[in-house]
This record gives C-alpha cells, structure tokens and sequence, in this order.
C-alpha cells in the first residue's frame, strides 16, 4: 500500500529530516511508527499526505509513484487516506453527522448514500446515538472516535493515524486501538504515529523506528527483522 | 462498517506492475488512474448531482453567513452600494441632460442680419444665391415685417413697438449649415459675413456646443469616478473574503486533509463575494432611485421654467438588473482576488 524508495526530505532551513527511509508497507498490515520527536515521523506523514514532497527518492501510494503527482492530484490522493489526528481536527460548527460527511461531500457521493455511510461509519465506532450532537458537547475519547468515523467513512485503502490516543487513558486507547485492529483485519493498511511505548509494547504489531530521520529498526516489538 | 471493499478492482494492478516502483515512473498513467480509482467509487452522475447540490449549498451557506453576521455584513452592503450609487445616479442624470440637448444639434443656424437699407428684393437674392453653397442647406427670409410681426407677438412688447416711428428690426436671413463642426461654421460665418449689405452674422450653435463639450466632461468624469469606486468595492471584497478565510482557517485544513479540491474550497468564498457583490448593487439601484424621487421634483420644475417638454427619466429597467449584476461580478472579483492570495497559505500541518 505505501512504499518508501531511499527517501530524503530536507527542509529549505538545511535541516535533514529523513535520510534514505525505505519500507514498504502491505495492505491489511498495522504497523506502529516511532521515534522521538523530531525524528522524522511527522515528516513521514506530511509526505504520504503530499504535504511535503520528498528531497529524494521516491513514496509509491497503492503502487502509484508520488512524485508524478501535480497538486492537482493531491485531493484524489488524499481521499484515499484516512487520517486521523491527535487533537481530532473536528469542526465544531456543525453537528458530528456533518463533520464524519464531510469527505462524502466532498468526493461528490449522492445524498441518501452519504446517510447510509455516515451512520453505517458512526455505528461503528459506536456513537450511533450522538450523530445531532455538537461535537464539542462530546468527551475526548468520543472526540476521537468522531475523528476515525471520519477517517474511515469513505472506506480509504490506508489509514494514518498521528498519535491517536495521545490525551487517551489506557482503558479508551484500548478501544481506539480495537477499531484499528479491525480496520487492519478487512484488509486497511493502518500506520500509527506514537510515542507511546507502552502502547506499542501491548500489542506485537511491525514497528518502525525513526532517529534523526533514519529508519533505525523495522520489524516487532521484540526486535525480529519484519519480512516487509 | 468495515472497509472491506477498497481493495476492489486492485487485485490485477499489482500483476501488471511486477515492478512497482519503476512502473510508477510512467507519467502519463499514473494521474488517469487516481481519477479511474475516484469514478469508481462514484459515477458521473452522481458526482455531477453532488457538485450542482455543492454549489446550491455553497450560495445558502454564503447567504446564511451574510444573515448571521447581520450588522457587518449590512456595513459592508452599503460601502459597496454608496460607492456604486454615486456614479449610478449622476449617470443618470447625464443621460437626462443628454436627453434633453438631443435635437437642439438640428436647430443651428446662423442668423445673417443685413443693412438697414437693404431692399425685400435684394434680401431675397442673396437668399436664393447661398441657397446650396457652400454647406448651406437651406436658407429662410425673414423681412422687417415678418420680423416685427413675429417680435410682437412673441415679445409682449407690442404696444411699445407701435410707439416707435419706424420698424427697428434690420432684414433677416436664416441659415442653416448641413454641419455643426465648428471650423466649417467659423468659415461660414467669416464668408457671409463679408458679403455685401450685410450688417452682421450671428452663431447660434456655440452655446450647444459648449453644453456637449460639458456633457462629454461629465461623461468622462463619470468613467472615471466609476472606475475608481468600483476598484474601491473590489478592495473592500479582497477584505471582507480575507477575514471571512481567516476566521474559517480550520475548516479549510480540514477539508483540505479529507481531500477537499482548491474548487470546493473557494466556492464558498466566491459566493460569499457575489452576493455581497449583488446586495451592494441592489441598494445602489433603491438609493439612486430614493434619490431621484427626492429631486425629482424641483428638477421637473426647473424643465418646465426652461419650458421643456422633458420630464425626468429615472433608471432604465435594463439598469435595474445590469447594476446588481455588475456589482456581483465585482464581488465576485474580489474575492477571487483574496481566495487566490490567501487559501495557498493555508496548508493541513501536523
């Protein structure tokens, strides 16, 4: 679903935030992204996302080289990821029915569709019940699970997550990474950005781990080489 | 919900690139196919329903954040229909002025005044001569009497005329030239003059026109002064749209994350501007037409002592729709002109 080829950003103030950073990443895979911060993993990001473009080397998104891609492109790209994000980025103008709408409207679904995978979306990160709802009236853990319904409602082949259980205690991180597990499982290819070690240590995914823009270990927790 | 469908369709894909990362170097495929992965999901039809339902909702959002923020947005309504209704109005009070000039082109003639003692005979001679020279069209004999009759009736002065022992009025000739430039007149003028018996030759096209030599000023100065303003209410919009994209930074970021095109992100703010645009020009037509009303009047007056059958002519109907209209397309300038400078800067970040 997402593959790194030597990747380099450097940022025009001369700083190197990636050297040469390949991995692949395959559908149906959940992978945990780490690193102190101002290692590199938001960079990581920004790239997949073409809010940055790579110094060198080349990212392949579902086997489509970034690189070729006008700005145009980027919103088609974009409607291909989820994202979800550590201060949720909702829109507290709206009800949370609109705000998980949104990228439907936005990729141009009929009306009557939308209901169905809005609710169908909200269902199942169980808040079914606070779709009229303000999404500022909601706790943060709902907050969050507003934020995935909305990565996830346009049912996109990779999501990426940027500390998603940051301000989370462990029993609704917990939850948040059930959904993940489940997105994994029907074939998403998922890549969590944390710092959490000891949400990481919970769970035996891949992880990949930055330190001053290189990519220092790529496999499980334990340490075992992944066979990317 | 599950996203268990997204790989559909892909299976093939990674069968045809056996190499990924080098089939990825072919350009000309790769944008065909992220618009091939979108359409699936969506068809035509749909999207072409969607994207008229983005429009409709984007002009009810932009007229709902007009209604919300009433009192600025009532400011900044009028600010565009003041600018507007100036130029409007004094427009139409050119096209008055113009209106009632119209016609007085076909009335210049000279009047040739002859010697005292200059016999009918002779008068009438010299008439038939210039007859069809020169730029002379036509030529029109007034005797002393005629001139005297017609003084008398039009003059209220009658009985003192009958006072006088003989006829003061010299003999007349009316000509009319077939042009109103004036160095042609000038010559006309200097040739008639130097015929025999005559006394003296009169222009009376000069002050017509003087008034057209004013009346094309105030045009001018109304092109201009409409420039201007209208560059005033295209600065107020570049403005407004650049509060109104400040104060919705958010959105945009987010909208720009879920894949939001730079289209679906200016929509909003374009139709913001038109209908600033179009309110502001509505106003400007009530204003100039408040104004009219209200010196329309003393104006009706001051024709009717001029003894015109002109009366005051408000707004043509056509301007009633093509001000509004205009003044939209600038709002709507405007804000292209913000949208383009401002919605770059703001870019999702992380």
């Amino acid at each position: 679903m997402i593959q790194f080829d030597r990747v380099s950003k450097r940022y025009p103030n001369g700083k190197d935030a990636l050297s040469k950073v390949s991995f692949t990443l395959p559908a149906g895979q959940l992978t945990f992204l780490t690193g102190h911060s101002g290692a590199g993993k938001s960079t990581l990001l920004k790239l997949i996302m073409m809010i940055e473009r790579p110094t060198q080397g080349q990212v392949l998104i579902d086997n489509q080289n970034l690189n070729g891609f006008g700005n145009r492109h980027i919103p088609l790209l974009r409607r291909k990821i989820g994202m979800v994000h550590q201060n949720h980025q909702l829109l507290f103008d709206r009800s949370v029915f609109d705000n998980v709408a949104l990228p439907l409207v936005i990729a141009g679904y009929a009306r009557a569709d939308i209901g169905k995978r809005v609710r169908a979306a909200l269902d199942k990160v169980g808040l079914l019940d606070k779709e009229n709802l303000n999404p500022i009236m909601l706790s943060g853990g709902e907050q969050q699970r507003v934020g995935i319904a909305r990565a996830v409602v346009n049912k996109p082949p990779l999501l990426l997550a940027d500390e998603p259980t940051g301000n989370l205690d462990p029993a609704l991180s917990e939850e948040i990474m059930d959904l993940f597990k489940d997105f994994a499982r029907v074939g998403v290819a998922v890549l969590i950005a944390t710092h959490d070690l000891s949400l990481i240590a919970r769970y035996n995914h891949r992880l990949l781990t930055l330190r001053e823009g290189r990519l220092i270990h790529d496999g499980d927790e334990s340490g075992d080489a992944h066979g990317a | 919900m599950a996203p268990n469908n997204t790989n559909k369709g892909k299976g093939n894909k990674g069968a045809r690139n056996a190499t990924p990362i080098k089939a990825g170097r072919n350009k000309a495929e790769r944008p065909r196919r992220v618009a091939g992965a979108h359409s699936a999901q969506t068809s035509l039809r749909d999207r072409f329903i969607s994207w008229r339902q983005h429009h409709r909702d984007s002009l009810g959002d932009a007229l709902q954040r007009l209604n919300a923020a009433r009192a600025s947005s009532a400011m900044t309504i009028l600010v565009i229909a003041i600018a507007l209704a100036l130029p409007a109005g004094l427009a139409v009070l050119l096209d008055n002025a113009r209106a009632i000039t119209r016609g007085w082109d076909g009335n210049a003639h000279l009047s040739v005044f002859l010697d005292m003692d200059t016999s009918e005979a002779r008068q009438r001679e010299l008439a038939s001569e210039w007859q069809g020279t020169g730029h002379i069209t036509r030529t029109e004999v007034v005797t002393r009497e005629q001139a005297l009759a017609e003084f008398k009736a039009l003059s209220g002065f009658g009985e003192v005329l009958e006072a006088l022992p003989d006829n003061p009025l010299p003999p007349l000739i009316v000509v009319f030239p077939d042009s109103t430039d004036p160095v042609t007149l000038r010559a006309l003028e200097n040739r008639l003059g130097e015929a025999d018996d005559v006394d003296l030759v009169q222009l009376d096209v000069e002050w017509v026109r003087r008034l057209h030599a004013l009346i094309e000023l105030g045009e001018r100065l109304i092109s201009a002064l409409t420039l201007a303003l209208a560059a005033a209410v295209v600065l107020v919009m570049v403005n407004t749209i650049r509060l109104a994209i400040e104060s919705r930074r958010e959105e945009i970021v987010v909208v720009k994350i879920v894949g939001g095109t730079d289209g679906f992100v200016r929509r909003p703010f374009l139709y913001t501007g038109f209908c600033f645009g179009f309110a502001g020009g509505l106003t400007a037509v009530i204003l100039v037409q408040v104004a009219l009303w209200w010196l329309g009047g003393p104006i009706n007056e001051l024709l009717m002592l001029y003894s015109s059958e002109q009366s005051l002519t408000s707004m043509a109907a056509s301007s009633l729709i093509i001000l509004p209209l205009f003044s939209g397309a600038l709002g709507l300038l405007g804000a292209w002109l913000a949208v383009g400078r401002h919605l770059g800067d703001i870019e999702p970040n992380f």
